[in-house]
């Protein structure tokens, strides 16, 4: 056997991509939670912490390059971790973001466009019917199911 | 969505009744309402003439480039007055029912019904 495989295993690479991982693919666990939804911290937070253990992990794999392993893999997965949180933070902080201005929307005070639209069964509603038979209409525009 | 669904006891016991909706046509409300339990009203505006009339109209980010909604929130009041309206800067950031129930309140203090 040559003398790598007397190295020790570089754990904390593999570790830090791992939290790289779970960083980008569990926001859609945390926009469950309005606190996590909103501000993705629980995402960042992941993404911080596999990057401190891919850092020690690149520090041992070139500092001890004969007690470490991962003088290959370990800048692999280090730049896989970076892509990842590359691309989290520009969806996150920029595609989500490139939303119209809506500066024509009806403002507070204003009285709200009446309409008449179908509701799930097919009957039609006006908003008329809506705010007549209630305190106050929570009217919510969401993007669709599709 | 799922949050006023939560909290729409507590919505429905202040008299506040919550509305969605999107380009989706009634058949796709009906169906995602059962399987996701939803019980408030869904509208469906297919054409977004709606959608347009509130500019919140967001092109070309459906399926195919087609218009649809962009998040957008409103609490009108019994008068169909506009008593609060939510923008979010960010498609992931919605308003949360108890931003809702807080407008309503101090609504309700300017203007006592």
């Amino acid at each position: 056997m040559n003398a790598s495989s007397s190295k020790s295993w570089n754990w904390s690479l593999w570790v830090g991509f791992l939290f790289a991982l779970a960083g980008f693919f569990s926001y859609t666990f945390f926009a469950q939670f309005p606190i996590t939804r909103d501000f993705p911290w629980a995402n960042l937070l992941l993404f911080a912490v596999g990057g401190i253990l891919l850092v020690l992990g690149l520090f041992r794999a070139f500092g001890k390059p004969k007690v470490y392993r991962g003088k290959i893999l370990g800048p692999i997965l280090a730049i896989l971790g970076i892509l990842m949180f590359g691309f989290f933070s520009y969806v996150f902080f920029y595609v989500l973001r490139q939303v119209p201005a809506s500066t024509g929307a009806p403002r507070v005070g204003q009285k709200a466009p009446d309409f008449t639209l179908a509701d799930q069964d097919g009957k039609d509603v006006s908003l008329q019917d809506l705010v007549s038979g209630s305190k106050a209409v929570a009217l919510i525009f969401y993007r669709g199911f599709w | 969505m799922r949050s006023f669904q939560q909290k729409l006891p507590g919505l429905e016991s202040r008299g506040i009744q919550v509305v969605a909706i999107s380009v989706d046509p009634p058949e796709i409300n009906r169906r995602q309402r059962e399987k996701l339990g939803y019980t408030y009203t869904f509208l469906s505006d297919p054409k977004a003439e709606v959608i347009r009339r509130y500019d919140v109209l967001h092109r070309g980010a459906g399926p195919k480039g087609t218009d649809i909604a962009r998040p957008a929130e409103f609490l009108i009041d019994s008068t169909g007055i506009i008593r609060w309206v939510n923008l979010t800067e960010n498609i992931a950031v919605r308003a949360r029912p108890q931003q809702v129930l807080e407008a309503f309140e101090e609504a309700r203090q300017v203007a006592p019904q």
